[in-house]
């Protein structure tokens, strides 16, 4: 019988076919942790499962990156012990501050493959679908039995299936595209299913990053690209991954990305989107352009583009932070460090930075910021009264040279 | 009796315990006077062990993070009842074996109201009387009989697996 992307990969994970409502275990082809959970991670791997060597440690991986570096002493001797154990367990995919956020580097360095499951303990797992992996994110108690077993168990979800078609216009970008559809399916819209995304021919493998990286904010467990010349241009896709004829979806979402206009999720929810224009003047006071979402060079290019030879407003701060040293690297010899710098932003070291509130660039009472992450919640980057608008790299840039919320197709 | 806390629809992880309040910020001992504190300030000084949360939909959206469910864990929820839970707090609160249910009680019960629940009868008693609450499928029921995922592995030597599909 025809099976949806999730299903087949599921089902070569578990060794036998599964359907969606099955329970399955399956084989976890990269287990992954950060700094900011990897202490209570290793507390349930020694204390509660008592397990002296991981039986795959080539399986595993630890980044830190959540509060790189460490802003204060329990930070600090957290990431103590995630470097001790790592070298205790043998676990050589260890990536230290300043590599970049574990999203980012998990597909970047190849550490998961094309139609195999990841599992780590950051909600933002699903990114690795643009690599037609299964990636999903759990808690730590999951994640050390990961690390522990080699394997997990899920529910094998539901897919609904989304149609793209057409092609974006000039400063819409795929952050639009799945703003787009927060706003139709809202926060809880894909609760337990999977999420397949057809006709993404046109999109970069960084901007199916932003796509899938964004499905955990409608609730979804997987957000899987269909593969195609741009995933095997990054790495090997099985022959038996897919599009079968039959599948069943749930669901059917058709977009046209021709239609889609530069948006904007005003706080505190991910799916309260208004189109840019319509927020025109709204006054901000930091904009960061970063993240797992849209932090790539990609993001700093479009960004740079619209900067090119201007100055950002004055009473605006702008926070550049590169989802990694290989896109700090990339963006420093092109130059496009430097336009950004002309322009009076700044730059952090590669990581999550500002955009869980623990540091560089924690906002303060009333304080307004226009960043390109991926959740506005009240006081998810500081103070509870301060406000998170979320958008594209071009929107952050326009708004930064504004001062005030900006369509980028505003800007000459 | 205990006490209701209730609460709307999509309460995220960040509201139940800021991101800047985690046990690697500051240390797992402070998880409980953090629980909510900034969205409902009055709840970890007032909490006691056995009360209720009652939400609306969505409950646990956002972060990864178990420190959030250990953090009402550690306040001593009874249970949770919502009807319908973001994924990933479902597991972590399985996982960590704390009672949830699936129903929606939001407008038949009040912030403040006296309730005691008992897990295993799965009823929610008020001054008005018993609300059944649906039970949890099995294999659910199994890991938080066990009183979690750790300890259901530990005495199974394996994870749940049912091939028969079910719904929830």
């Amino acid at each position: 019988m025809a099976q949806t992307l999730s299903e087949q990969i599921l089902s070569h994970a578990a060794g036998r076919e599964v359907r969606a409502g099955d329970l399955a275990v399956v084989e976890v082809g990269r287990a992954m942790t950060i700094d900011s959970i990897a202490p209570e991670l290793i507390d349930v791997l020694y204390e509660q499962l008592h397990v002296t060597q991981l039986p795959h440690p080539e399986r595993c991986a630890i980044f830190v990156d959540h509060v790189a570096p460490a802003s204060n002493l329990p930070t600090a001797q957290g990431q103590v012990r995630a470097r001790r154990f790592a070298q205790a367990q043998g676990i050589h995919a260890f990536y230290d501050v300043g590599r970049g956020i574990c999203h980012q580097l998990m597909i970047e360095e190849h550490l998961v493959q094309p139609g195999t499951v990841a599992v780590g303990s950051d909600s933002h797992s699903t990114t690795y679908g643009a690599i037609a992996a299964f990636g999903t994110g759990m808690g730590t108690t999951d994640v050390a039995l990961a690390f522990a077993t080699g394997r997990t168990w899920l529910r094998v979800p539901e897919t609904v299936r989304v149609d793209l078609s057409g092609d974006l216009a000039p400063q819409v970008d795929a952050k639009d595209i799945v703003l787009r559809l927060l706003s139709l399916v809202r926060a809880d819209g894909f609760t337990y299913q999977a999420v397949e995304f057809h006709g993404a021919t046109s999109l970069s493998l960084s901007s199916r990053m932003t796509l899938c990286s964004m499905t955990t904010e409608m609730g979804a467990k997987a957000g899987i690209v269909v593969p195609d010349a741009v995933t095997r241009q990054h790495a090997p896709v099985p022959d038996w991954l897919e599009v079968q004829d039959g599948a069943v979806y749930q669901d059917v979402i058709t977009l046209d990305l021709s239609d889609i206009e530069p948006l904007v999720a005003c706080p505190p929810r991910v799916d309260s989107v208004v189109p840019a224009r319509q927020l025109a003047g709204v006054h901000v006071d930091q904009v960061y352009l970063g993240t797992c979402t849209n932090g790539r060079l990609q993001d700093l290019h479009a960004a740079a583009a619209i900067l090119d030879g201007r100055h950002i407003a004055a009473g605006v701060r702008m926070i550049v932070v590169p989802a990694s040293h290989a896109v700090l690297q990339a963006a420093t010899e092109d130059g496009t460090l430097a336009r950004l710098l002309s322009a009076g932003a700044t730059i952090g070291p590669p990581g999550c930075g500002a955009c869980i509130g623990r540091h560089m660039g924690v906002l303060g009472s009333g304080e307004v910021c226009f960043s390109t992450g991926n959740r506005n919640f009240a006081g998810r980057m500081g103070a509870p009264d301060a406000l998170i608008y979320l958008g594209s790299a071009q929107v952050a840039a326009a708004t930064a040279l504004r001062g005030v919320i900006t369509d980028p197709r505003a800007i000459d | 009796m205990n006490r209701i806390w209730l609460f709307g629809d999509d309460v995220d992880t960040d509201q139940i315990i800021p991101g800047r309040y985690s046990p690697y910020m500051t240390s797992e001992d402070a998880l409980v006077q953090h629980a909510f504190i900034e969205h409902r300030p009055d709840f970890a000084p007032n909490v006691r062990p056995g009360d209720v949360i009652v939400a609306g939909s969505n409950f646990g959206c956002g972060s990864s993070r178990e420190y959030a469910p250990r953090a009402l864990q550690k306040c001593g929820i009874a249970a949770i009842i919502a009807p319908s839970f973001a994924r990933i707090f479902f597991r972590n609160a399985i996982n960590l074996g704390i009672p949830l249910f699936v129903a929606d009680l939001t407008q038949q019960v009040s912030d403040g109201q006296a309730a005691h629940l008992d897990p295993a009868d799965a009823c929610l008693t008020t001054l008005d009387g018993c609300i059944e609450l649906p039970r949890p499928p099995a294999f659910v029921q199994q890991i938080q009989a066990e009183g979690g995922i750790v300890a259901y592995y530990q005495r199974y030597h394996r994870f749940p697996e049912e091939q028969t599909p079910h719904t929830w």
